[in-house]
């Protein structure tokens, strides 16, 4: 039986950790994240998990200690946001190429610069090109089961790749919402314990990770990352459909709400879905053909699946919360593009950057994005498709 | 503990020849060293900061380590074996491995001294079972001798290159063994390669089998950097002991210091500095300033050592 709880998304993932046969947990404290490592600490002081715990000194070593672990043999997650993940870079990409199937909570911030404590997705979009999978949760239940399905994506052997699960900080992390948890019995199940391959502390033999890799290998070794990475598009259909058996939830890359016969849609990652489906809702009682399409998994990238998505669509706006100074947009609207380069029927596409800093979205908002689009529609065209969403001075 | 050279040398190599660490180099001679000291029919879960004993020990696809190893980066390698040996313990706990995996980690100055010092001190203070070896050659080798905090004042180095202006490094050695002795951790020792390695042997013996975090910092002379002649490896390491510049010495709990070696006559560090290419600016007329400095500092840490360890 379902367990009917009122969390927050950071104590809802505390709470997935507690459920996922963890071997070792390394964190480092950083808002909004902060909670995660809190609340398991005391599930470690309290004898609730047999995890070994290891309060590490800063993100760099939080990520090295767990891709140590994970290499060593054991299952091992982390949790952080913005500067955190920022500093835990380089470990990253060692991690991906390593081949070390670690789970972090990614409680998504904006990144320093200046420095602001509030959502956006400027850090998870910033480590995007890592070799990590990536998942985005829209709501604290979201954010639960997608944690627990990645150790089973990331675990799978045509996948061994690292997943950064991630939601939004303090808008998901900390507002208090209707969950369902799953008994911990049915989620020890679905998980498993950690039986890699090869790792690090098996006594029956002897093997070496982390080569100085010559030109003459570093490619092909790339090209099974790459293929791996692939790979985890298919094998997280798989874990979905496995997940629903014990959830009666449905996941898929991507969410189509109101799309079929939509002459207008927003694409977006995360929370702000649940605005843009309210918006969807109100314009649709008046009318209106409007839909939205959801990104929940970012890395790999959903192409296929997106072409599909925006192929009746007559324009299309890609909502990116956070600008990455390329001069052409956010990186969302980059891959949206590159989704439908091989289509034959392209819609008029535009990109909002929009939320940064934690700066509220409205359904008002979002409404005028559709009103734009109905006008660029009417225009026959745009001039300008790098737009700025609710902002002052421009 | 008892020490038989002859038997220690017939154990089973745990470090296979064809590495491609230059000829004279301490650092194989250190590890060498170091793996002989576990107990045979232990294993031993290694990892290794980024450095020229990384990089030379497992180009794909050839491995020079018969135990288990890994290398994820340069500074990090006290964070790594602490997540090594959390997952130990991990394992064990659930039965899937047996209990003390010897968790042993290698470093050079460059990783330990300066941009691994903060992952080894955490590691440290969180007291994990393990043992870190830094093989100090007193610069970044690996990338073609650089200067770090563990280079000598006064050594030329292709960042502190001795000129007309500024003789070499313009500052002191840091201390990294007082440093972590200051964390009161089980075991720290200080050593090189001498003799039969007796020491050397000793002092990994204990620091590997020794609960808790052990420290070992030992002085691998570098042929390239120090510009000796390479069959001259052990000779350096002699001179180093004897002049006091090295001395040896261990603590337990950062209490009880014990010194291990007192020269009969201590030498001068003439001796020591002479047969380097990076000191030879020093012996230069109108240098003697230099030598000078450089004795008074090695006497002021010695008789600071002498008093702690009476």
């Amino acid at each position: 039986m379902a367990i009917k709880e009122r969390l927050s998304g950071n104590e809802a993932v505390a709470n997935a950790m507690r459920q996922a046969n963890l071997d070792v947990v390394a964190a480092f404290p950083i808002t909004p994240s902060t909670e995660i490592p809190q609340y398991f600490s005391q599930y470690v002081a309290n004898g609730k998990v047999k995890t070994v715990f290891v309060p590490v000194e800063s993100e760099h070593s939080a990520m090295s200690a767990c891709i140590g672990a994970e290499i060593a043999g054991a299952r091992s997650s982390t949790a952080t946001s913005s500067c955190g993940l920022a500093l835990m870079y380089e470990m990253l990409g060692v991690g991906a190429s390593l081949r070390a199937p670690v789970v972090m909570a990614c409680i998504t911030r904006a990144l320093t610069g200046p420095i602001n404590i509030h959502n956006d997705h400027s850090d998870a979009m910033a480590a995007s090109d890592c070799g990590w999978i990536q998942l985005h949760a829209e709501t604290a239940q979201e954010a639960y089961d997608q944690y627990l399905m990645s150790f089973l994506l990331a675990e799978d052997p045509r996948v061994q790749l690292p997943v950064m699960a991630c939601q939004d900080g303090f808008i998901t992390s900390h507002a208090v919402e209707n969950i369902e948890l799953l008994e911990d019995e049915v989620v020890s199940q679905f998980v498993g314990t950690y039986e890699p391959q090869d790792w690090l502390l098996d006594p029956t033999t002897s093997t070496a990770f982390g080569p100085y890799d010559s030109p003459a290998y570093l490619m092909e070794h790339k090209r099974q990352q790459s293929q791996a990475m692939r790979n985890a598009l298919p094998v997280f259909k798989e874990v979905a459909a496995k997940f629903e058996q014990i959830s009666g939830r449905k996941y898929d890359v991507i969410e189509t709400y109101c799309t079929e016969d939509a002459e207008r849609l927003i694409v977006l990652i995360g929370s702000s879905a649940g605005t843009a489906k309210t918006v969807v809702d109100e314009l649709r009682s008046r009318g209106e053909k409007v839909g939205l399409v959801k990104i929940t998994m970012f890395r790999p990238f959903p192409r296929e699946e997106i072409a599909q998505a925006l192929s009746g669509a007559q324009a299309v706006a890609v909502l990116d919360k956070s600008d990455p100074m390329s001069g052409i947009g956010g990186p969302v609207y980059a891959d949206v593009c590159v989704a439908l380069s091989q289509s034959n029927r392209r819609p008029l596409l535009v990109n909002y950057i929009y939320g940064l800093g934690g700066r509220d979205v409205r359904p008002e908002h979002i409404e005028q994005v559709f009103e734009d689009l109905k006008k660029d529609l009417r225009d026959g065209g745009w001039k300008d498709d790098y737009r700025y969403l609710a902002v002052r001075g421009e | 503990m008892s020490y038989r050279f002859k038997e220690e040398m017939s154990k089973k190599e745990r470090f296979a020849g064809g590495h491609r660490l230059c000829a004279g180099c301490g650092a194989p001679v250190v590890v060498r060293a170091v793996l002989r000291a576990l107990d045979e029919g232990d294993k031993a879960a290694i990892v290794s900061a980024t450095g020229c004993l990384q990089a030379s020990t497992f180009p794909y696809p050839y491995v020079t380590w018969e135990d288990s190893w890994l290398h994820s980066a340069f500074e990090n390698a006290g964070a790594t074996i602490s997540g090594v040996e959390a997952a130990s313990k991990a394992l064990a706990a659930r039965g899937k491995i047996p209990e003390g995996a010897r968790c042993i980690a290698f470093g050079g100055d460059g990783g330990t001294y300066d941009i691994g010092f903060q992952s080894l001190s955490g590691a440290l203070e969180r007291g994990h079972d393990f043992m870190y070896v830094c093989y100090d050659n007193e610069a970044y080798m690996n990338t073609g001798i650089q200067r770090s905090s563990s280079t000598s004042r006064f050594a030329d180095t292709t960042t502190s290159p001795a000129g007309s202006v500024i003789p070499g490094k313009p500052q002191n050695k840091k201390n990294l063994t007082e440093i972590v002795i200051a964390h009161r951790i089980p075991y720290v020792a200080q050593t090189t390669m001498l003799g039969n390695f007796a020491d050397l042997h000793q002092k990994a013996h204990r620091g590997i089998y020794t609960p808790g975090p052990a420290f070992l910092n030992v002085m691998a002379p570098c042929p390239r950097g120090w510009r000796y002649d390479t069959p001259k490896l052990m000779e350096i390491c002699k001179l180093a002991v004897e002049t006091c510049v090295w001395p040896l010495f261990e603590v337990i709990d950062g209490e009880e210091w014990i010194l291990n070696y007192e020269p009969k006559k201590k030498l001068p560090v003439e001796e020591f500095l002479r047969p380097q290419g990076r000191f030879r600016h020093m012996f230069k007329p109108g240098n003697e300033w230099m030598i000078q400095a450089y004795q008074e500092e090695v006497d002021r840490r010695w008789e600071r050592l002498l008093s702690r360890c009476r």
